[in-house]
């Protein structure tokens, strides 16, 4: 299950979508999210539907894939859509057969808000999909940048963020194997009362912090002697590249805004 | 407790794209109260077969039989724990699982875990402390307090705690100073002979293998690529290059003199002791 | 012969948890010269590590000196001194910064504000001399510790230290892992002539110093080449060190009344010692 999952996952891939710099991909897909708030009638949503499903086409990646990778999402956008059927009473009555009234009004506010939540949560899902981690903290931090004039930490946040994105893996192998170490000392994580799976997580929990604190204090002192003394007077060994395609996808993004002004409903 | 592995075979994440396949039909017998070795290069499948015999993967083709039990794709969860009593195993810094507020607390884990009486398991968790030779007063420690070697005798009492008559050990003495590995070694050796284990040791160390195995097993790229007594196994030293491993020095340096001497030493030398009585021997000989 | 590093009667001691102190390092002297390679050996708690602590000033000394590149290490020029010391420590995750091998490896030229520009070759030409060029992208848990550790080396080297320290950075591979290491630092200096300080207990590592601190409860308990080391077989076992084998097999072999000449380190040595005394006659 959590192996097919794909939000928050990076497929390396070569496409004009991942090529794109790290803060023109931010840019816009921020941008976006406040965009999609403008459609109001079936052109605009319409619209944004076409576009999502462009960007996917241009960036290569399989619908298959994306899909199947989505379901957990897709099940709570039916769930959503199926509330609206239910709860919405407005506009014509389309069904009414024995309990269920579904009227016109409840449809069409349930596909709206659907779109919606799926254009954003695609939009977001291509980010990630072609974007590695640590190209879109590069990109977050040199965006915040102007942030530092009013004290942010914004070096220090990045550098937390990218750290933690590293040890990720090397933890979830930690926890596998104090997981495995401990289940051959009898202990017993799926069986019992809630209680009691409660407490069989302490004998995980507990080395796997010790061992994480441990790890944080190694690597404090090898990033001392390294002579890691905060943001001032660093230089940057990952260099981001503006290039003409990240103006064209601002400019996309201007034309897609005027064009959903212009095809937006008065209501 | 005889363990038989038939054609055992292990993909992890099967069914998925991200399915590895870490073993292919693996074929073992490790008779009830031998010490057997398992030797390979780093990334040979030893780690994915060691796992197997006690259950923490159950194989997704073929079957491992431990004592009277098979397991293979199809056994329940519960009927695992079972064979975990059984079967110990100490795995590498096996000090990473203490986390009870003492020593005791953490050797007594196992046992109650396994059902076996409090009182019981205090009593055996205080002679495992006196057999591993720490210092009494360590029992009302923080295990957290210990030196690295301390944590590691606690630990490997840990698992000792519930008695298990099969002992796997996957590199016990990894990070440890010379006389630290010596010391572990030998307490193994001793446990296993007066105890009657059957131990199962996972190493890197040639030298450890030879000197106390009386069975070795390799595995080479997820496959059991040959096993017999470390007489047979490192009387061939051709067949163990091509598997990425060397001999045992002794065994090494048994056929450098060899060579000298222009004529065989005798029986294999598996130990620098045995080496050192060979050539003195050879070398009386030669002056009478 | 140009000093790189050393100690003038050190010690320093620990906070027990009792609130009295222990020693760990207790009236240590000795120095390092320019193309050396020293090895630190002593079990596990006889105050090798610490004194790495104090080489790269994570400690200060309650007493005595360390001088490195001739200058008594301070809170002022520290991160001066540091940034020509590459040091490599046991744990090979736990020193892994960046998220690939190259961000990693220019970890210290960031921090030490290197110009891009620069960085670029330095970055290629270190991974070059760790054998590790095909390896630029590669995140850390896709690498063995033998790699993630020639890295870690590879991260020193692109700062051009004039000393490597390698605090038991075999410690915890595999036996290739080691060898990897170990070959790679080699020839590091047979190459470059660098200076190296290696804190082991892996004999390998210690036949290939030029000189050897063997350290005991804190104290320096002898000092010299690696056979005069070795040759005080008994002492070196009773305080829970090893021998080389050849040097093991020697006094077995003496032991069963075979007379031996000398002190051999490597079997090579040991099987010319058996030719020449026993059958060449």
């Amino acid at each position: 299950m959590l192996e097919k999952m794909i939000f928050g996952r990076y497929v390396p891939g070569d496409s004009f979508v991942h090529r794109l710099d790290p803060r023109s991909k931010l840019l816009f897909v921020f941008l976006f999210i406040v965009a999609v708030f403008l459609a109001n009638n079936t052109a605009t949503y319409a619209l944004l539907l076409a576009f999502t499903l462009l960007v996917i086409f241009i960036a290569r990646i399989r619908l298959y894939f994306l899909f199947n990778g989505l379901k957990p999402i897709l099940f709570l956008i039916i769930f959503t859509l199926l509330m609206h059927f239910i709860f919405t009473k407005e506009g014509a009555l389309l069904i009414d057969w024995k309990f269920i009234k579904i009227y016109e009004e409840g449809v069409r506010q349930g596909i709206y808000i659907s779109i919606r939540f799926l254009v954003l949560v695609l939009m977001t899902t291509i980010l990630t999909l072609t974007t590695s981690p640590i190209s879109i903290t590069d990109g977050m931090e040199t965006l915040l940048n102007p942030l530092k004039r009013i004290k942010l930490p914004v070096h220090e946040l990045a550098l937390m963020m990218s750290i933690s994105l590293r040890f990720i893996p090397t933890l979830m192998d930690e926890t596998d194997k104090i997981l495995k170490a401990q289940l051959a000392r009898g202990s017993d994580l799926t069986s019992g009362t809630i209680k009691e799976r409660i407490r069989a997580v302490v004998p995980l929990l507990v080395p796997l912090f010790v061992s994480a604190f441990k790890r944080a204090e190694d690597l404090a002192i090898a990033m001392e002697v390294r002579g890691y003394r905060g943001g001032e007077g660093r230089t940057r060994y990952r260099q981001l590249d503006w290039q003409w395609r990240d103006t064209l996808i601002i400019i996309i993004f201007i034309i897609l805004v005027a064009a959903l002004i212009w095809l937006r409903g008065g209501r | 407790m005889d363990i038989t592995l038939q054609q055992v075979g292990y993909s992890y994440a099967k069914g998925t794209p991200f399915e590895k396949r870490a073993l292919y039909e693996a074929n073992a017998s490790i008779r009830s109260g031998s010490y057997t070795a398992i030797i390979g290069h780093t990334g040979s499948g030893k780690s994915t077969l060691l796992l197997h015999l006690n259950g923490l993967l159950k194989p997704t083709e073929g079957a491992v039989r431990i004592g009277d039990v098979s397991i293979t794709a199809a056994t329940k969860a519960k009927e695992l724990k079972q064979i975990r009593r059984n079967v110990g195993i100490v795995f590498q810094f096996p000090e990473h699982q203490l986390f009870e507020e003492t020593v005791e607390k953490d050797i007594m884990f196992g046992p109650l875990n396994f059902g076996i009486p409090e009182e019981e398991a205090r009593q055996r968790a205080h002679e495992l402390i006196r057999l591993l030779g720490l210092p009494e007063d360590i029992a009302q420690k923080s295990p957290f307090d210990l030196s690295g070697g301390q944590m590691r005798r606690v630990a490997i009492a840990g698992v000792l705690a519930f008695k298990p008559s099969v002992l796997i050990l996957d590199e016990p003495t990894a990070g440890l100073d010379p006389r630290g590995r010596k010391e572990i070694m030998e307490l193994f050796n001793k446990l296993h002979k007066e105890e009657g284990l059957t131990t199962i040791l996972v190493t890197h160390s040639m030298e450890d293998a030879a000197r106390y195995a009386d069975q070795i097993l390799v595995m080479h790229e997820g496959r059991s690529v040959m096993s017999g007594t470390p007489e047979e196994v490192f009387g061939d030293a051709e067949q163990l290059k091509s598997f990425r491993l060397g001999l045992p020095r002794s065994v090494a340096f048994q056929r450098d003199v060899e060579k000298l001497f222009g004529k065989p030493l005798g029986k294999l030398t598996l130990t620098e002791e045995q080496l050192a009585s060979a050539i003195a021997a050879a070398l009386k000989e030669g002056e009478q | 012969m140009k000093e790189i590093l050393s100690l003038d009667h050190v010690s320093f001691s620990y906070e027990a948890e009792d609130g009295g102190t222990r020693r760990a390092v207790d009236d240590v002297s000795f120095t390092v010269n320019d193309g050396e390679w020293i090895a630190i050996v002593g079990h596990n708690g006889s105050g090798k590590s610490t004194l790495a602590k104090l080489m790269i000033g994570l400690l200060f000394p309650e007493e005595g000196k360390v001088k490195v590149f001739l200058e008594e290490l301070n809170v002022d020029n520290l991160w001066e001194i540091r940034s020509d010391i590459g040091i490599v420590f046991q744990n090979p995750d736990n020193q892994f910064v960046g998220s690939t091998v190259q961000d990693d490896v220019a970890f210290a030229l960031e921090n030490n504000g290197i110009p891009f520009e620069e960085m670029v070759p330095r970055v290629h030409e270190s991974l070059a001399q760790v054998n590790m060029e095909g390896f630029l992208d590669h995140e850390p848990h896709h690498l063995s510790g033998g790699q993630k550790q020639r890295v870690a080396i590879a991260g020193a080297l692109a700062m051009r230290p004039k000393l490597l320290i390698l605090d038991e950075a075999t410690s915890m591979l595999d036996p290739q892992g080691r060898d990897e290491v170990i070959q790679v630092v080699d020839e590091l200096k047979q190459t470059t002539g660098l200076t190296v300080i290696s804190i082991t207990h892996d004999l390998e590592e210690v036949l290939l110093a030029d000189k050897v601190v063997v350290m005991n409860s804190g104290k320096m308990m002898l000092t010299g080449k690696p056979e005069e080391i070795f040759a005080h077989g008994d002492e070196l076992e009773s305080i829970g060190l090893d021998l080389p084998f050849a040097a093991r097999l020697s006094r077995s072999l003496r032991q069963a009344g075979i007379a031996i000449q000398g002190e051999h380190m490597t079997e090579e040595e040991l099987v010319n010692e058996l030719w020449t005394s026993h059958f060449s006659k």
